[in-house]
């Protein structure tokens, strides 16, 4: 593979103290690509997300994305630059309703500052207008539209871990890290979820990191599958390979997975 | 279903209601007799007070306790000015409470304020709004008393003995013309998008940053407008007793502004304005039995707690509301 990968993660090793949560990981994700990042509870997939987004500095390594280093950047340069992400706890804005969620991730990009915010000149409201357009559209696009002006709290849970990933898109970002998306939801919610994901990269070609527990959804749409297991990168090509390999049997898979497969 | 387009209305008709009302009410100020006066000044002062914290406190949810010390800094600052730097500047002219001069003067003084306040606030929320919290709490407190023990003890001010003899500068015009500016631009500044970073902040850092938001950036901005109207506030106040002391700069007047916002309802501009005024006119009739103030203070908190004033006011106050968005309307 001659092109530059969009992330690259290059020997990252992350400890707190004495504990290692994450030992030499080395991980690649190409433009537009589905990868599922899967590992029992405690393998480090949440570090790993943490560290790609600049909540944690590794302690060792480098991380690239688009070949230019973001190592020890601070989350929101990192996001500003084309990577968003979920949290596998939703993390909201609750004193805000939906739309004014989704607006949120506009800030960033916004062209007028404190001054004209203030002064409410007519360029102020005009760009206003087309973030609310931009926002509306999003939302309808998810289904979210009716729910606009609810707070967001009082949404359904499979509806706020949506709204969690309009904002995520919200910022456009190149790299969408889905902590898992489908925890804690039914049957019909997971379809729905695994759809959704699906009109991600159709309407706009965002590659998606993946982590699931669910094998149902991680097999079904994932490209590629990386495994984690206690720190450390334990296998990784697409999901049939994965599925063969007799260390994630033994590691993660087990009984449960021979027994259903 | 059908959405109003930009979800925030232009709130400037409101500015210019705001300072139409403050021109006529000086223009009327020959009826109205000087306790009521003074009286209706400290309570357009401590509106300013009690907005500009808000947007600290309310919008952006960091806990601070220095709002005294950035009130202390406009205060000696335009002390200074109109005592000691205008009429020796400029000896001709004649420099009482009402000349022209020192009312033409007395604009420039306010911002000059103003922006020695601001400049304070981010010097001290640069490193310490790093802090979340109660340590943020902690170190405000600090500060505050520092600057308060600095004045104490610098001569060139009078130390604690404080200025006397400031120019009787400010009137109707100047201390409610402050605090509808600041409510409009405390207001204009939060319901817009950009304005929304200060709630995102707020409600969740972690995904605020994640979602591209500056949030150091959000904080020391709150800090530093909140500190400009905190040090305007402050210079309107020494013109209006004065007399200046660093005793009138404590934790307690602090205090005093937190509780506003609190009874106000953190975060809702107009309830933190009614609450100051309330607070104001209270405090006068409170001071028969003065040293029972504090006392009645924490009972009023507790019972608002019990209470929950701002889910009582909230759909008036809604009401009411320049800035609010149209409800929806079914099409």
């Amino acid at each position: 593979m001659s092109k530059t990968p969009l992330l690259e993660a290059k020997n990252c090793s992350l400890r707190f103290g004495g504990l290692s949560a994450l030992t030499d990981v080395s991980l690649r994700i190409q433009e537009g690509e589905l990868v599922g990042l899967i590992g029992p509870n405690g393998a480090g997939k949440t570090s790993l997300f943490n560290i790609l987004t600049g909540v944690y500095r590794p302690t060792e390594g480098e991380i690239l994305f688009e070949g230019r280093s973001i190592t020890g950047l601070p989350p929101h340069r990192i996001n500003n630059l084309g990577m968003a992400r979920t949290f596998q706890n939703i993390r909201l804005f609750s004193s805000l309703n939906v739309r004014m969620n989704v607006r949120a991730s506009f800030i960033a990009r916004l062209r007028h500052g404190l001054v004209h915010t203030v002064r409410r000149g007519r360029s102020f409201r005009s760009e206003e207008e087309e973030i609310e357009e931009a926002g509306r559209k999003l939302l309808a696009y998810f289904g979210l539209e009716e729910a606009s002006h609810h707070p967001s709290r009082s949404l359904p849970y499979g509806d706020q871990r949506r709204l969690e990933i309009v904002r995520a898109l919200a910022t456009n970002p190149r790299l969408l890290l889905l902590d898992e998306p489908a925890a804690g939801m039914n049957p019909t919610e997971k379809e729905e979820l695994k759809r959704l994901i699906g009109q991600i990269r159709s309407e706009f070609g965002t590659a998606i990191l993946l982590v699931e527990h669910d094998m149902k959804v991680v097999m079904g749409i994932c490209e590629r599958l990386i495994v984690l297991d206690q720190g450390s990168v334990l296998s990784q090509g697409t999901p049939g390979e994965v599925r063969a390999d007799p260390k994630v049997i033994a590691a993660y898979l087990g009984e449960s997975h021979t027994a259903t497969s | 279903m059908h959405y109003s387009a930009k979800g925030f209305l232009n709130p400037r008709l409101g500015l210019a209601l705001g300072l139409a009302f403050a021109v006529i009410l000086q223009l009327c100020s020959g009826w109205i007799d000087s306790y009521a006066t003074q009286v209706i000044i400290f309570a357009a002062i401590n509106v300013t007070l009690a907005v500009s914290l808000n947007l600290v406190m309310g919008e952006t949810g960091q806990f601070s306790l220095c709002h005294a010390a950035f009130m202390a800094m406009g205060a000696y600052t335009s002390a200074l000015l109109t005592g000691k730097a205008l009429p020796s500047l400029l000896p001709h002219l004649s420099w009482t409470g009402s000349s022209w001069a020192s009312q033409l003067f007395f604009f420039p003084v306010l911002v000059i304020a103003g922006l020695i306040a601001a400049l304070t606030g981010l010097i001290v929320g640069g490193p310490s709004l790093r802090l979340r919290g109660d340590y943020l709490a902690m170190v405000t407190l600090g500060f505050g008393e520092i600057i308060r023990v600095l004045l104490q003890n610098t001569n060139a001010v009078g130390g604690a003995r404080g200025m006397d003899g400031i120019l009787p500068a400010t009137n109707l015009f100047w201390a409610i013309g402050a605090a509808v500016v600041t409510l409009y631009t405390i207001m204009a500044l939060v319901r817009s998008t950009y304005g929304r970073g200060f709630l995102a902040v707020r409600d969740d850092e972690i995904a605020a940053a994640a979602m591209g938001i500056d949030t150091t950036r959000f904080k020391v901005t709150a800090f530093v407008i909140g500190a400009f109207f905190a040090g305007v506030a402050g210079a309107l106040y020494a013109h209006a007793v004065e007399y200046i002391s660093p005793e009138g700069f404590n934790f307690l007047r602090s205090f005093e502004i937190i509780v506003m916002v609190i009874l106000g309802g953190l975060g809702r501009p107009v309830g933190v304005a009614i609450a100051a005024i309330v607070i104001t006119f209270l405090n006068e009739w409170l001071r028969q039995f003065s040293e029972y103030r504090m006392v009645a203070y924490a009972l009023i908190i507790i019972l608002f707690m019990i209470l929950r004033p701002e889910e009582l006011l909230a759909p008036y106050l809604r009401r009411f509301n320049p800035f609010a968005k149209k409800a929806p309307t079914a099409s």
